[in-house]
């Protein structure tokens, strides 16, 4: 048994805007084991990026709010520390990098600089040995006349180097958790095979954990072990990947991989459509967020809304409805 | 699907020049796109794909002669579209129509649903005031929209609804041929399935053409008869649907669809990658010969020297390659 390093409960984030309260994250709970590789897949505006910025409490305050829950990293409950505390776990702890490589560097300082400024912080090494180290890690992660392109400047990177230089920062003070914010999202495909075989090595030889959010199911497909399906601020579907893509058992799940062609060709001549948007919740759901576009809906889906639970070992799914029947579980 | 010949492109190129300087002297040009050629039948879709920067859009946006074309042919009709002048390529617009990627940023914003599907029929003076509502009326019906709604504004629509408005403004002429460029890029995973459905079912409707323009090559192969793979601007390979993606013979074309991840852990799990070394190099100063030797995992001294000729190896089969055998 790996250990246990995060044990998020009960997550709740909220933001107000002028509209009205919208909750984004309703009560997400998920465990992270030393090493392992999950993800979280849902579309945009489920609420997956928040869930994983408000355990880095990066949500900002007001007009989000963290309403409730807990996430414990190493036993410590990352809500309630301090900021001046929370410091020293962000970016040296738990890293984060996100989707767009263009806009998450700063372009007036050279990217030695950006490079160095984490371990310069929660390392507190010299100058001198950061840049060595700076070096380093540009040579890991495949960039090469590393030492002369740490005077570069963001611009003078492409796409592809640009987030190679996030992953090298954000490894640079060995995190045990990694969070991967749809690095590969602004990326070619040849570009991002080229990143995620990165990682994969990266992980071999560093041993982080990596949390991986994502709207791309092939992508998670080749990546992670276990995985989290995301819809409407709940997670609504978790298993073994193997075991959730050959049975998905959430009709969210089943109509999301029904909509997608497949490169080999396997699959129909019509792709499934799930009819319909996904909701914007502007009050605590008191009904299957998915019952409006879901075709097994039955009443209970509108007077309760499900929570996870097991269906087979390993395997949790949030629905009143047992798809093989059609009827109530 | 016939093999009449509905649009025949040859040799053609779209250069950008770009100045420098007081005098605004030309320095250079982005060679976007340098030398296609293809056809596309009578009611087939035309997949074309490639990664950003290949010039994939712009072969989309010459045809239609959005983009002046630096050289070659535009054959539609028996005419050719590249000698028009700009009134007269304004007539051929009502046969060839285009839909943008962005629904955010093609559809004027201070227009209601009703003037944007509509303004078609006013430029071409196809309709005129009551006929112009009833048409509308049957154009948002027919993709899927209320009409009830003809009144409202853009930003009151989601992105798959805002697409569906793009689609029934492109419509609007009866065109015969529509330039699908990137529709469903912007869109998430479950509303790209019913951009994709509705687009399938006006082809059949209507017996559309389609030159179906787009990087995810999983959906490319799903709506396509045949495709095309560009790389820095030029077409690398051409083939019927499942001869490219079963055996594709160019080596990018292998790297590319190598490159693509399947939604399935186990197929995954057995899929060997052809990972390509580097970037795509700039369109500014293309590397001689072949475009791809640079990145090529097979590439030999005659590949940076010449620039491979473009052979049908197996019937429709059509690849530009110095190594491959017929």
């Amino acid at each position: 048994m790996l250990n246990q390093i995060l044990d998020v409960k009960g997550l709740e984030t909220r933001f107000r805007t002028d509209e009205g309260i919208v909750h984004a994250v309703n009560g997400v709970s998920f465990t992270v084991d030393e090493g392992e590789t999950i993800g979280i897949v849902g579309e945009s505006g489920c609420g997956k990026s928040v869930t994983m910025l408000s355990v880095l409490r990066l949500i900002p305050t007001p007009p989000g709010m963290i309403a409730g829950g807990t996430a414990e990293f190493y036993g410590q409950d990352l809500l309630k520390l301090q900021e001046e505390e929370m410091r020293h776990i962000r970016g040296a702890q738990i890293s984060m990098i996100f989707q767009d490589p263009m806009t998450s560097l700063n372009p007036v300082l050279t990217i030695g600089k950006q490079l160095t400024e984490p371990m310069l912080l929660h390392l507190n090494m010299t100058q001198e040995k950061a840049d060595e180290k700076a070096a380093e890690l540009l040579e890991m992660v495949g960039i090469s006349g590393a030492s002369e392109r740490l005077k570069d400047y963001p611009h003078q990177f492409s796409g592809g180097m640009r987030q190679r230089v996030m992953i090298a920062m954000a490894l640079s003070c060995n995190p045990k958790v990694l969070i991967a914010d749809e690095p590969t999202t602004a990326l070619d495909v040849t570009i991002q095979a080229q990143f995620i075989d990165l990682v994969k090595r990266l992980q071999k030889n560093l041993g982080m954990a990596i949390i991986w959010i994502t709207h791309d199911l092939g992508v998670i497909a080749g990546l992670a072990k276990r995985m989290m399906v995301m819809y409407g601020g709940s997670f609504i579907e978790e298993a073994d990947v193997k075991e959730l893509y050959a049975n998905p058992q959430h009709p969210y799940t089943i109509g999301l991989l029904g909509s997608l062609p497949r490169l080999d060709g396997k699959h129909s001549e019509r792709l499934v459509s799930i009819d319909g948007l996904p909701p914007v919740l502007y009050e605590p759901p008191t009904s299957c967020p998915f019952a409006p576009r879901c075709e097994f809906v039955i009443d209970k889906c509108l007077k309760e809304n499900p929570i996870l639970e097991e269906f087979s070992p390993k395997h949790r799914v949030a629905c009143w409805v047992d798809i093989s029947t059609g009827r109530s579980r | 699907m016939s093999t009449e010949t509905l649009l025949h492109v040859e040799n053609l190129k779209k250069h950008f020049p770009i100045y420098k300087g007081v005098i605004r002297r030309q320095v250079g040009a982005v060679h976007a796109v340098d030398g296609v050629g293809f056809d596309i039948y009578k009611g087939e879709t035309l997949g074309l794909v490639g990664e950003s920067g290949c010039g994939k859009s712009t072969t989309g946006r010459t045809i239609l002669r959005l983009y002046k074309p630096t050289a070659g042919k535009i054959i539609y009709d028996g005419v050719d579209l590249a000698s028009l002048s700009e009134r007269e390529m304004r007539k051929m617009r009502r046969k060839i129509q285009i839909i943008f990627q962005d629904p955010y940023a093609s559809l004027n914003p201070r227009k209601t649903v009703a003037d944007i599907v509509g303004e078609p029929l006013v430029v071409h003076k196809l309709a005129k005031g009551k006929e112009i509502q009833e048409r509308v009326t049957e154009l948002l019906s027919l993709v899927g929209l209320n009409p009830a709604f003809a009144n409202r504004y853009p930003h009151e629509f989601s992105g798959g609804q805002r697409q569906r408005i793009g689609i029934a403004r492109a419509l609007a002429l009866q065109p015969d041929l529509v330039i699908c460029d990137e529709p469903i890029s912007a869109l998430d995973v479950s509303i790209q399935a019913q951009v994709i459905n509705l687009l399938e079912d006006l082809q059949e409707e209507f017996g559309l053409t389609y030159l179906f323009i787009a990087h995810d090559l999983s959906m490319v192969r799903h709506i396509s008869d045949r495709v095309a793979v560009m790389y820095l601007g030029v077409i690398v390979e051409l083939a019927e649907r499942e001869e490219l993606y079963e055996r594709p013979l160019h080596p990018y074309s292998q790297a590319l669809l190598s490159a693509v991840p399947i939604p399935d852990p186990v197929a995954e799990e057995n899929r060997k990658r052809i990972l390509l070394e580097g970037d795509v190099p700039s369109p500014i100063n293309p590397p001689s010969g072949c475009r791809f030797h640079t990145r090529c995992p097979i590439a030999e001294s005659i590949c940076s020297e010449e620039r491979p000729e473009w052979r049908e190896v197996k019937p429709k089969h059509f690849v530009a390659c110095h190594l491959v055998e017929a």
